[in-house]
């Protein structure tokens, strides 16, 4: 309702038009469509579907730890449920959402193009992303895996379980992202519209061109180092076992050296979400643009540089572990950049409270906490105290769900209008946000505390401190609340999207091509004119902007709509 | 998908979502260097592993590499250099717009490409006929304890020197430089094999007058990654047949 507050006399077109999603009804035209727009709603689902496993998976774990004693599971499949969450979690979900579903979506859009480079290898990805999650899948029906999504050898090598089948269906996964950067990558150097210099990019193309790139670099290293324990399983071969002559510490070695730059593959895109939705929001140009542009490559480089400070206390020297401990505080500098712009774009902004901006202001103080508790965990000698306590589960959860997931739906919600051409109801949008918020804290917050008390990660059970139940229960407890808060989002955007009040083609008044020369949603060509390009994208301004926001309140208040 | 291209007059085809035809032809050499880079990246890890075992256990290294017979390998590097020499051509005359000349010497590569892998085979059927194959058969017996001196000898951190120290000789030394010949050479061939499709694709393509192939780009970027499967043998050649002492 409140979303389709400012009028828009620009592109208001009949609804009988043709646009993406009602060029072609037939279940052959979505399986075989080449439109980015098309693949982006594919991914959207299937992301969704894969969430909605892990996050079963952390149900189940979340119950278990509700006793001391462990009520649910056996240690075995304990084990194999906490796998399934990372496996699931980490690569069908964190590392694909943001650039698979609203970077195929919008970076052709947002630079002024038809389509993505290559179209065709666009929906193979998509097909090799389903494959690669269908063995996973596989795996835990065939008796699971119980390695955790890390895959240490050599437990790894040594398990019964159907490891090989994960890992070949994770080494798929892999490639599906390798394709989709390498189509992101021609895309943004090639098929910028006319006038579309690198400096008038939106920051979303910025961090989606560092994620591409750590994406082609990092990933294919993964995908060597899982392949040569398949192969260890498989053969026989003697790479990482050290009963077969290998060193099990280049085996982590390897996989942090993808690991680490896969929480950049996961962030760096809501970076660029979040930098879209503050200026829009607070109706000011974007503060500092050439630095977080540049913060976002030099994210993406250093990253490449850190991945030791997982291995403090593996057999690395201590000279390492000091190169390593500087550079990730080094790493710190550019996160705190863009923090520090966003914070300053509001600054004498005319700020809005819409859903978008309440997940984009809880991104900001969740990855606030989330990273300094990583410069906790950068220092030697407070790492090693924790290391392998609740407390790394509870920063690297702030950091992937408080920064990944907050971002993935804040940016859901400001682009929903531009990919369905409904808006959802304001009011349920700014409850689950809030709801996502509050259950989010009461989930992770106790686990610093009982994680820096000693509870250490991957136990079903702590009979031997049965004081820290407490802890567990408040976490238990959240974790129902943040359920619920997910829970709302699939059911009222899954009614907007059939039953929503039309949007027009730009409800919020923000910049950018996607929402002044596009219409809501985009036809299959996504413009209808040829796009140039004249000058910066983020002029907005505080003063004029604010009076599209006036009747605002009364409409949200008179709860028109509802659901 | 030909419902989404369109014709502009007798030139090459130019997809819906290209502005013209140099946009197109640009766009597939970016993603083709990318793809390559992720390539680069997918055998530096193996390299990398290499390098840290051959510093670790440079005797081993030096002892087992001798069972490697490096005049067939010196044969397959002449090989892959002569079907690399094709490929330059073949592109040469596809920008020329000589199809015809093309397919000559995309089957002269072929050819190479074929001979290298039936060398290959001899190769690897003399390893697993010694038992030198990685796997529960395998066994290996330093044929005579060599004393070599090595730059890093007297390089390696202390804790290196008594690991190095107490394996001395020890097989599974050997079976771990088997085990990453095996893997390095079979994944170089995996790709020679995909190469051997693409080329063979892109030959009948040409052969039949496919609407797909309208200019010389498809050439060319066949030609990069098969320049790139040249150039990993290049380094695999020295780093496993020709270890100096």
């Amino acid at each position: 309702m409140s979303s389709t507050i400012i009028e828009q006399g620009t592109v208001e077109k009949p609804h009988s038009e043709k646009n993406y999603l009602n060029a072609d009804h037939t279940l052959k035209s979505w399986l075989l469509t080449v439109d980015h727009k098309r693949i982006g709603i594919l991914y959207l689902i299937s992301v969704t579907f894969f969430f909605f496993i892990g996050a079963i998976a952390a149900a189940m774990i979340r119950y278990e730890l509700t006793s001391p004693k462990g009520i649910l599971l056996s240690s075995e499949v304990y084990n194999k449920t906490f796998s399934a969450h990372g496996i699931y979690m980490v690569f069908q979900f964190l590392v694909v959402a943001i650039p698979a579903v609203l970077g195929n979506f919008l970076i052709p859009i947002m630079i002024g193009a038809r389509d993505m480079a290559f179209p065709r290898l666009n929906l193979l990805s998509w097909y090799m992303f389903i494959t690669g999650g269908a063995l996973i899948s596989l795996s835990f029906i065939l008796g699971g895996v119980d390695a955790g999504w890390t895959f240490y050898v050599p437990l790894s090598t040594l398990s019964e379980n159907q490891i090989s089948l994960c890992l070949v269906g994770i080494f798929i996964t892999g490639f599906s992202s390798i394709f989709t950067a390498v189509n992101f990558v021609a895309t943004i150097h090639k098929m910028r519209a006319p006038g579309m210099t690198w400096y008038r990019l939106p920051l979303f193309i910025w961090s989606h061109y560092a994620t591409a790139i750590v994406v082609l670099l990092g990933t294919p290293v993964v995908a060597i180092t899982l392949f040569l324990v398949v192969v260890e399983r498989g053969f026989g071969f003697g790479i990482f076992s050290p009963e077969l002559g290998g060193d099990p510490v280049l085996f982590q070695h390897l996989f942090w050296f993808y690991s680490h730059p896969a929480v950049y593959i996961m962030i760096l895109p809501a970076f660029g979400i979040i930098s879209e939705v503050i200026t829009c929001f607070s109706r000011r140009p974007i503060f500092g643009y050439r630095f977080i542009a540049y913060s976002s490559l030099a994210i993406a480089f250093l990253g490449f540089a850190v991945w030791g400070h997982h291995m403090f206390i593996s057999s690395q020297s201590a000279f390492q572990g000091i190169v390593f401990s500087i550079i990730t505080w080094v790493l710190a500098i550019p996160s705190a950049i863009k923090m520090f712009n966003w914070a300053t774009t509001m600054y004498k902004g005319s700020v809005h409270f819409s859903t978008p901006m309440l997940y984009a202001l809880g991104f900001m103080g969740l990855f606030l906490i989330g990273g300094l508790t990583g410069l906790h965990l950068a220092s030697i000698d407070t790492d090693i105290h924790v290391t392998g306590t609740y407390f790394i589960v509870a920063h690297f959860h702030y950091v992937m769900v408080g920064g990944t997931i907050l971002g993935y739906l804040g940016g859901i919600h400001f682009w929903f209008p531009k990919m369905f051409g409904r808006t959802y109801s304001e009011f349920w949008g700014r409850l689950s946000a809030m709801i996502v918020f509050v259950g989010f804290n009461l989930t992770f917050f106790p686990q610093f505390m009982v994680g820096y008390l000693g509870m250490p990660r991957r136990y079903h059970y702590y009979y031997f401190a049965p004081e820290w139940q407490i802890y567990h229960i408040l976490s238990t407890a959240g974790s129902s609340v943040l359920g619920l808060g997910f829970l709302m989002p699939g059911i009222y955007l899954t009614y907007a999207i059939f039953k929503g009040k039309k949007a027009g083609a730009n409800p919020w008044g923000a910049k950018g091509l996607e929402w002044e020369k596009c219409a809501s949603p985009p036809v299959t060509e996504n413009f209808s004119e040829p796009v140039i390009v004249t000058g910066s994208i983020y002029d907005y301004n505080p003063e004029e902007d604010s009076k599209l926001y006036e009747n605002e309140d009364d409409s949200m208040l008179s709860g028109r709509g509802g659901l | 998908m030909s419902d989404h291209a369109s014709h502009k007059g007798d030139g090459p085809e130019v997809y819906f979502q290209y502005e013209d035809i140099d946009q197109q032809q640009e766009s597939y050499v970016v993603g083709m260097w990318s793809f390559l880079a992720t390539e680069v990246m997918f055998f530096g890890a193996l390299f990398l592993i290499y390098t840290l075992y051959r510093w670790k256990f440079h005797d081993t290294f030096f002892g087992a590499h001798e069972q490697l017979n490096w005049k067939m390998g010196g044969v397959n590097t002449a090989v892959l250099l002569l079907s690399s020499v094709f490929v330059a051509f073949a592109v040469h005359f596809a920008q020329m717009g000589k199809m015809k000349i093309v397919n000559l010497f995309l089957a002269g590569t072929l050819l190479c490409a074929g001979g290298f892998l039936v060398i290959k085979t001899f190769e690897y059927g003399a390893k697993f006929d010694h038992h030198l194959f990685p796997n529960h058969s395998f066994s290996y017996a330093d044929p005579e304890h060599h004393e070599s001196k090595s730059f890093w000898d007297e390089k390696l951190p202390s804790v290196l020197q008594m690991e190095k120290h107490e394996q001395e000789g020890d097989p599974k030394n050997a079976r771990l430089f088997f085990s990453i010949y095996f893997t390095m050479t079979g994944l170089h061939g995996l790709h020679v094999v995909i190469g051997i499709i693409a080329i063979s694709s892109l030959m009948i393509l040409i052969k039949i007058k496919s609407s797909l192939i309208t200019d010389y780009v498809p050439v060319e970027l066949v030609g990069l990654y098969w320049h790139f499967v040249d150039l990993v043998w290049i380094f695999l050649y020295p780093l496993f047949y020709l270890i100096p002492r």
